[in-house]
């Protein structure tokens, strides 16, 4: 599955702007991405896997609230980090 | 004592003083001549990062680590070992355990551990909690004996009490005889004394004010800003505290209130405590408003450092070279520190982004550096 990355993380991705992940929920999916950009997720979801201030995911185009989603048949995964500058 | 007598001699051999500045966009180094007359301002490194703290490691003379989040994301360390040319992100950054329902927030202290564990390190976060590396800041754990003891919630509060920025554990020092005495300061909570490496904690704030708690004098629940421990007589502790200046000398356990000697026209409110590095009768503090509302800047706008050399019996104003009048400065309680030099250079941050140093204790002031960020953390490299 194709994963937009925020320009925040893209040190992560060896500043790559989109990068492939696999997981059939939301949260698997971040831990294949962790796996593959180690550090990562700890950026984006604190240590009681709840989605961090001023971060938003969204699968394909609709929000997701919590790392709960199923991801079936879904094509792509917006990591967005919004409203904190400043 | 061997820390500091190398760290003189590194002076005496003309290695030159660093200031590591951690702010909130970022971290920048200046670098002074061997004066100490002409320094040079280098960074930024982590531009847009809120950094809380950048400690150097007394041990090699080369590790620095940096405490570090933004405003989008969690907190992290990062760690470099070449004085800040390269970085490393930390593998496991300090993280509550998981199902506790914690969070970090940031962490807000660092500090190195004991001259006999090279790799050891410990930080304090926001909220309160405790934690140690064992890998020169790789991976952290948590201290058990403090983010999991049965009391600590009802030390500190709720994780959304606290100072505006947060509620906080600073100050963790460590007894250079003893690796396993250790005191911790919170923000709230008060300070704590652990005698076996961190498993059990106990209040020590005897003596201390919480005026702003319905008892006064409580056990715990107290606001000390910042604690500092003599290196060379670590029986003698410090205290800038939301309600005064304090001194402990152990074995006693109560605190003597050394603010009540501060000019009542200034008050004795502040962030920061700083000792000499060798005279444990010799402290600084930086003196804000603490009236009505709180406003933490320099009383009626004359930002002036005092200085203590017989322990807190009597104090001096140190303005020469600072702003006589219009001058509203706030100093965090990180942010002013000393070096090791002989006479020793005293140097402070401000949250208006400027840092200002003294080479000869205190008696003159010039500023080094403007238009910064707010600084959050001033330290010696």
């Amino acid at each position: 599955m194709r994963v937009l990355i925020p320009g925040p993380l893209r040190d992560y991705t060896a500043n790559a702007a989109a990068v492939s992940a696999d997981g059939l929920t939301l949260g698997s999916l971040l831990a294949d991405l962790d796996r593959r950009f180690p550090g990562l997720r700890f950026r984006i979801i604190d240590e009681q896997g709840r989605i961090r201030r001023h971060i938003k995911f969204f699968v394909d185009g609709v929000q997701a609230k919590n790392l709960d989603p199923a991801l079936d048949g879904a094509a792509e995964v917006m990591i967005v980090c919004a409203l904190s500058g400043g | 004592m061997r820390k500091n007598n190398m760290a003189k001699l590194d002076i005496a051999r003309g290695r030159r003083a660093t200031l590591l500045i951690a702010t909130r966009k970022g971290l920048w180094q200046m670098t002074a001549d061997t004066t100490r007359r002409k320094w040079r301002l280098t960074g930024p490194h982590f531009l847009g990062h809120v950094v809380h703290h950048c400690v150097a490691d007394p041990r090699d003379g080369k590790t620095l680590l940096a405490a570090a989040r933004t405003g989008h994301l969690g907190p992290t360390i990062f760690r470099s070992a070449d004085r800040g040319r390269t970085w490393h992100e930390a593998k496991r950054p300090p993280a509550f355990r998981e199902g506790s329902g914690r969070a970090v927030d940031h962490t807000f202290w660092l500090a190195p551990g004991p001259a006999g564990e090279p790799e050891t390190w410990y930080a304090g976060t926001s909220p309160q909690g405790l934690f140690r590396s064992e890998d020169g800041g790789a991976t952290w754990v948590g201290v058990d004996g403090f983010n999991e003891h049965p009391m600590r919630k009802t030390w500190c509060g709720d994780d959304k009490d606290g100072t505006p920025d947060g509620p906080k554990l600073h100050s963790i020092l460590i007894d250079p005889r003893d690796s396993n005495h250790m005191y911790i300061g919170m923000s709230s909570g008060g300070v704590f004394e652990s005698g076996n490496g961190g498993a059990a904690w106990r209040p020590l704030n005897a003596g201390v004010k919480a005026d702003f708690l319905p008892e006064p004098t409580p056990e715990f629940g107290h606001d000390p800003h910042c604690v500092r421990l003599h290196p060379v007589l670590p029986d003698r502790l410090y205290q800038q505290n939301h309600c005064g200046i304090y001194r402990l000398d152990r074995p006693a356990e109560r605190w003597q209130d050394i603010g009540a000697s501060m000019p009542k026209s200034v008050g004795a409110i502040g962030f920061p405590m700083v000792v000499h590095p060798r005279d444990p009768d010799t402290i600084w503090v930086f003196p804000m408003d603490g009236t009505k509302v709180w406003p933490r800047t320099s009383p009626a706008g004359k930002p002036a450092v005092y200085r203590s050399v017989n322990g807190g019996k009597s104090w001096q104003r140190q303005a020469a070279g600072l702003p006589k009048t219009q001058a509203w400065l706030t100093v965090k309680r990180q942010a002013m520190t000393a070096d090791q030099g002989s006479p020793v250079g005293v140097y402070f941050g401000t949250s208006s982004g400027e840092i200002w140093g003294s080479r000869d204790e205190g008696r003159t002031w010039k500023c080094l550096a403007a238009h910064l960020p707010h600084v959050y953390a001033v330290e010696v490299a």
